[in-house]
């Protein structure tokens, strides 16, 4: 007969955060193995990002109307629409974790000792490789437009690592929804209507002081500036707030984490 | 005294607030005794689910104590869960994934020493009748290896607890067979407890050591097969049972009390 001990051990201080960390890597390597054996959403997220480039990107370069300082148009607009791309990628991540519930596995993941955080977290990491195939193709392709990207290796890492935080925050920010949502036609309807205000609302394909005072203020709440700002300076060597970004980024994902995660028991409920 | 594997006592669960909220568990009390195959019976909207829910630590106690091998679900939630293994009533594994590779990550999850994890995890496939298979995508498995998979994952932590959530619904009566046969060598292997619903009766009586036949949340009578039949006549079934204890037919319960639990859910997605 089975004997188990009824009196719980004392953890340690770092136990919690070593059980985050290992867990989180199992299900990364879940979300992985996942992606290994059904590539091609890493192919289709490549096209829309490519249509603004090569379309919009062109046809703005040749308006000349917004104003862009010692760098073109086209330039100034592939960072940006990098970071456009994580965002599009990670907004509607939240219907995977739907899809996880309706199909009964985040039940039987959330039944296992794993701290909810770490379930939110692997998926804000699979955002974030997600988010990193634009890059591996845009970057070649502005190259060719004529773009001067950096060929620093660490600039080059550096800026994979604020796409992977920028679109794991917006995973995290649409995981939430869908622990306050519910359901999957519900968080389409709130992707959409967040969608476009974020994008808009950023220095993605304009400066922000070009904007009416309103708006500047929405832009400098809005992570996907950071985002921008930082993409920017690392790929074209724009002057950035590299600190700034950052900090704002990861403190963006870490808070997204927390909140998503406290919210996921209501979807199993 | 040995230590109950479950202790559940006055158990209340309401979905829904104010005057609108159904109770789909009302006043439970039950103890399943460790080393036991115990199944909880009854329609659907009977509660079975809700009680196991709120046992393997998904839903919050809201009035009564429930305690697994002694620990408080409400105040030890994550060593309760070390202690269990979960099988959905939907067959949930991933599909892009190897059976071999759906196994190891359960292990990973449960903390399998990365030394072992290898073994453990051909040892849970072989439990199952899955290692030759094991390296082929489980989106390519049957209905009924696919919950044999299920049973693996659930096996490869060495669980003190086994819970199972209707495990045979929807499989053929070969694949249906098959899980008993599992259910009952693991049982004899490792002599896990386990706790499962259905609304079977065959199955409980060939699986359970004891058996609570739930009625609109509540326990109409407990026991083991034999007993509750033997105490209702020579050639009573546990259907029959059933009926004497709830004093109503099983599937006229049934559509009844699914009724109130849809219409209880419904209330609970609207109130968020």
């Amino acid at each position: 007969m089975t004997s188990v001990a009824a009196v719980p051990p004392r953890a340690s201080w770092v136990e919690p955060p070593l059980t985050l960390i290992r867990r989180t890597a199992a299900l990364s390597l879940v979300e992985l193995q996942k992606l290994r054996h059904d590539h091609t959403e890493l192919l289709t997220r490549t096209v829309q990002p490519l249509l603004w480039l090569l379309v919009f990107g062109q046809i703005f370069s040749r308006i000349r109307a917004i104003p862009t300082g010692p760098v073109s148009y086209l330039a100034y607009l592939t960072p940006g629409i990098l970071a456009q791309s994580a965002l599009f990628v990670a907004i509607f991540f939240g219907i995977q974790i739907i899809w996880d519930r309706d199909a009964g596995i985040l039940t039987k993941v959330m039944v296992t000792p794993t701290p909810r955080q770490a379930i939110v977290a692997a998926k804000a990491f699979a955002a974030g490789v997600r988010g990193l195939s634009p890059v591996v193709v845009l970057i070649p392709v502005a190259l060719l437009l004529g773009v001067s990207v950096t060929a620093n290796p660490f600039k080059i890492l550096a800026a994979a690592v604020a796409v992977m935080l920028g679109a794991g925050f917006f995973a995290c920010l649409s995981m939430a929804i869908a622990g306050l949502a519910g359901t999957r036609d519900r968080l389409m309807g709130f992707g959409q209507v967040l969608t476009m205000p974020l994008f808009f609302a950023s220095n993605a394909l304009y400066p922000i002081e070009i904007m009416p005072t309103w708006l500047q203020v929405v832009s400098h709440v809005n992570p996907l500036t950071y985002l921008v700002d930082a993409l920017r300076g690392l790929l074209i060597g724009t002057p950035a707030h590299l600190t700034l970004d950052f900090a704002v980024l990861l403190g963006a994902t870490a808070v997204g984490i927390w909140v998503s995660g406290a919210l996921l028991g209501r979807l199993v409920r | 005294m040995t230590t109950p594997a479950v202790e559940i006592t006055g158990l209340v669960h309401r979905f829904g607030g104010g005057a609108d909220a159904a109770a789909a568990v009302d006043g439970l009390d039950l103890t399943v005794a460790a080393g036991e195959v115990f199944g909880l019976l009854g329609p659907n909207g009977a509660g079975k689910t809700t009680t196991l829910r709120v046992v393997n630590t998904l839903l919050p106690v809201q009035q009564g104590g429930v305690t697994v091998f002694g620990l408080d679900v409400s105040r030890h939630a994550t060593q309760v869960r070390r202690l269990l293994g979960y099988v959905p009533q939907q067959l949930s594994v991933e599909g892009a994934l190897t059976g071999r590779q759906n196994v190891a990550w359960f292990a990973r999850l449960y903390d399998v020493p990365r030394r072992d994890r290898a073994a453990r995890v051909d040892e849970a496939l072989a439990a199952m009748d899955l290692f030759d298979v094991a390296d082929r995508l489980a989106g390519t498995y049957s209905g009924g290896m696919i919950r044999r998979l299920e049973l693996a994952q659930a096996l490869v932590g060495d669980p003190a607890l086994l819970v199972l959530d209707e495990p045979t619904v929807g499989l053929d009566p070969i694949a249906r067979d098959g899980v008993w046969d599992r259910v009952r060598a693991m049982r004899a292997e490792r002599g896990m407890t386990v706790l499962l619903t259905t609304h079977y009766m065959d199955e409980a009586d060939e699986l359970c050591d004891t058996v609570a036949l739930m009625h609109r949340g509540r326990l109409a009578a407990a026991g083991s097969p034999a007993q509750l039949k033997a105490d209702l006549g020579p050639d009573a079934s546990l259907e029959d049972v059933f009926r004497h204890h709830a004093g109503i037919d099983l599937a006229a319960s049934g559509k009844e009390g699914l009724r109130d639990v849809r219409r209880s859910r419904a209330t609970a997605r609207k109130l968020g």
